[in-house]
């Protein structure tokens, strides 16, 4: 046994770009503190550079995911939660405060949307008896790259809340993590690196949300945009401005605070899914 | 054997257009408060068919206000089955006097006879028959929610389609329970305002559907206007972009249904017969001036030379002319702004070196006409290949593998609409699969049904119309 305490080894808090785990291109970094004002760690700030090299890497998995079968999205959205099981205790010490109901109900709402992957279709889509001799299906798809401001009330749930809704249907994500609060956020792509997850299809970035969403806003690559993190209504309604340049779907932010323990109902999903219809005639 | 068609004119008698219409406010006609008024033409021969009242902001205020009214006192409380019944009704009066619309249609836009008759008139009465069986159902449209309306809609719609357009719109926006403020077309407001005539015949209560006619800022005052709660437009992406900018930082919801620069792709395989009237009906089909018109002929090289000595074939014995002839295939062009731009874009085609084809026809010496275009030798640079033209002008490419067709079929900010022809199933499948469009016909092209959702992808805009989609976008 050796004769003095044991000192800690502290976790390098990064980005999360495409699979891997970069500092910022900027070399900028900012404090976080605990909310008794104590020193947490120094996470990743990152940049305009950032948020164009997670687009690009977004944009590429997009493919790949969107074609991926509805089964093994849903398998890799239960792995997620397979895998923040297993970290329960260390997500619970890193949100802090009430942070145990927090954990489940974030490891219980992969588990609820993993199983929404192979029902969506048919819950949101639909057959259409057209009159003539056709055959006519209506279908959801995913909308393409979505960029996310992760609400800043919830750190890991408001966070999972807003992403596996977006992810489950097979479009790729752009996040911008909650500012003050990012550590779970980092920890929790983790996770993600370690499920099967195809690097690419969630990118996330800490930083300063006024700084970042602009950028991503103003992407002619990204085609969504949930703001539901966006605490600044002046800065909501120029991201949403600046958004409709290339006519990207938008969740404005919330009126009301949201409850991230009810339910959370298809709106999520539906709002980053395009209807593909298809018409074929009948004959002989 | 070459068929000699003598003139088989519908008569214009069957309507009768007032020599002046006003605004429709509040289930009663008014002037316009500063007495502003417009002329809408018949584009076949340039005449004058009537002045019609354009809305300034205290005539969208007074819109507006009646809409608001009738929204919290006569209309969002009735029960869904009585709402329900004023759309059947509507159906009727229309179905009763589709005769007449299609004649109005067809003076007042340009487009045949034929088709107003055939295929406008019927999906108009379709529409609002189809949405008034959802007003007692809605409960069942959007499961695991509650199915509210959202209050006053504004609803601007373009001149292609003017009245299937305002029943896309009014019909599942009435059906869910709100009410509407809509804004016909500058060039085509005569439909519009005799649908408020019949709203009249139905007892529809006032404010229900107010309509209000005027150019582009009557337009941005209405879809601006605080007291709306829903906007939704169909016209140009660049209209739709600027509406997107002005909705942002409100709580109005918003649904667009834009451009499109559609690709119909031919592979080898597909019978030509079939695909070249595919072809013809996808960008001639109401002069091209549909959003989803398949502009842009993807063929596959190995057949390239036979579908294209075909399509010129059978573009030659298309009848461009008269529009109430019920033997005309392609009629006028809807206006002259219209016209100065399909040339200006067809210029820039022959500028940029593709090769330009014109059917041989004669045209009449009045009125605003195209013939019907294909340009050859197309390249994906080309302006032709990129911007909507919105006319009778094909442009024509070509692929060697169905990964290249699908490249460049994908290879624009559009996602309206694609079409596919092919005899090979899974090939079908596996091609829908990979457009990013909002509607795929496979052997077919241009079919629309109330059941059936339309809408785009990417700058196509966003929403959908028809279907249980449709009605979603008129729910909280």
């Amino acid at each position: 046994m050796p004769d003095h305490t044991r000192l800690a080894i502290r976790k390098t808090y990064k980005l999360f770009i495409g699979g891997a785990f970069p500092r910022s291109e900027s070399g900028r970094s900012y404090v976080v503190t605990s909310v008794n004002g104590d020193f947490l760690a120094n996470a990743a700030l990152a940049s305009r550079k950032d948020v164009r090299d997670a687009v690009v890497a977004a944009r590429k998995a997009f493919p790949g995911w969107a074609g991926a079968t509805a089964y093994n999205r849903g398998q890799i959205l239960y792995r997620i939660a397979e895998l923040l099981e297993g970290r329960r205790d260390q997500f619970i010490a890193e949100v802090g405060g009430e942070a145990a109901a927090e954990v489940d109900a974030a490891i219980d709402r992969w588990v609820w949307y993993a199983g929404w992957a192979d029902k969506l279709a048919q819950v949101y889509g639909n057959a259409n008896p057209v009159a003539g001799p056709f055959f006519n299906l209506s279908a959801p798809e995913p909308t393409g790259v979505v960029g996310i401001v992760a609400p800043p009330d919830s750190a890991l749930l408001g966070l999972v809340s807003v992403l596996a809704p977006v992810i489950v249907s097979g479009n790729t994500a752009v996040v911008l993590a909650a500012e003050e609060r990012p550590l779970p956020a980092v920890t929790l792509a983790e996770v993600l690196a370690t499920s099967d997850l195809p690097g690419g299809v969630v990118n996330l970035l800490t930083g300063r949300v006024a700084e970042t969403a602009p950028w991503l806003a103003g992407h002619l690559d990204v085609n969504g945009l949930d703001l539901t993190g966006v605490t600044d209504p002046e800065l909501a309604a120029t991201l949403e401005r600046d958004a409709a340049e290339n006519l990207k779907r938008v969740t404005r932010p919330r009126v009301e605070p949201a409850d991230w323990y009810a339910e959370p109902g298809i709106d999520r999903m539906v709002a980053y899914l395009e209807t593909k219809t298809v018409w074929h005639p009948k004959g002989v | 054997m070459r068929f000699e068609y003598a003139p088989a004119p519908e008569s214009p008698s069957i309507v009768d257009i007032r020599s002046s219409y006003g605004l429709f406010v509040n289930g009663e006609f008014t002037d316009a408060k500063d007495g502003e008024l417009f002329k809408t033409i018949n584009p076949a021969s340039e005449d004058v068919l009537a002045e019609v009242a354009a809305a300034g902001p205290s005539d969208v205020d007074s819109a507006v206000a009646a809409a608001r009214d009738a929204y919290e006192n006569r209309w969002r409380d009735l029960p869904g089955r009585e709402r329900g019944k004023y759309l059947y009704r509507l159906a009727r009066l229309i179905q009763e006097r589709s005769r007449e619309l299609a004649v109005l249609e067809s003076i007042d836009n340009g487009k045949p006879i034929r088709e107003s008759r055939d295929v406008d008139l019927p999906l108009v009465a379709a529409h609002f028959f189809y949405y008034a069986g959802w007003a007692d159902k809605l409960r069942y449209a959007v499961p695991g929610r509650e199915a509210r309306p959202l209050g006053v809609a504004a609803q601007v719609i373009p001149w292609n389609f003017p009245l299937l357009m305002l029943a896309w719109k009014i019909a599942p926006a009435l059906a869910a329970g709100n009410t509407v403020v809509l804004k016909p077309a500058e060039t085509t407001p005569l439909t519009a305002l005799h649908f408020a005539e019949i709203c009249q015949q139905a007892d529809l209560p006032p404010g229900v559907v107010n309509i209000v006619t005027g150019a582009g800022e009557t337009g941005r005052l209405l879809v601006e206007h605080p007291g709306v709660d829903k906007v939704a437009f169909t016209g140009s992406t660049e209209v739709g972009r600027s509406i997107a900018q002005s909705v942002s930082g409100t709580r109005k919801r918003l649904t667009l249904e834009l451009g499109g620069k559609a690709a119909n792709i031919v592979f080898d395989d597909a019978p030509v017969d079939q695909a070249v009237e595919g072809i013809v009906n996808g960008i001639f089909f109401n002069q091209g001036h549909v959003c989803c018109a398949g502009s842009r002929l993807l063929v596959q090289e190995s057949v390239a030379d036979e579908v294209l000595d075909t399509l010129k074939r059978r573009m030659a014995t298309l009848r461009v002319g008269d529009p109430l002839d019920k033997n005309t295939d392609v009629g006028a062009i809807n206006s002259a702004a219209q016209l100065a731009r399909i040339r200006e874009l067809s210029e820039a085609g022959t500028a940029e070196g593709a090769q330009r084809w014109s059917a041989p026809c004669e045209l009449p010496e009045r009125g605003f006409w195209f013939v019907p275009t294909i340009f050859t030798g197309v390249s994906q640079a080309h302006r032709i290949a990129r911007e909507e033209i919105f006319g009778p002008v094909l442009s024509v490419l070509t692929f060697r593998t169905p990964a290249e067709a699908v490249e460049k079929a994908n290879n624009t900010p559009y996602g309206l609409s694609a079409g596919v022809w092919t005899e090979k199933g899974s090939r079908i499948l596996a091609i829908a699969d990979k457009l990013r469009a909002g509607v795929v016909w496979a052997n077919t092209f241009n079919k629309f049904d109330p059941t059936a959702p339309f809408g785009g992808y990417k700058e196509s805009g966003y929403g959908r119309e028809g279907g249980r989609q449709g009605l979603e976008a008129y729910l909280a």
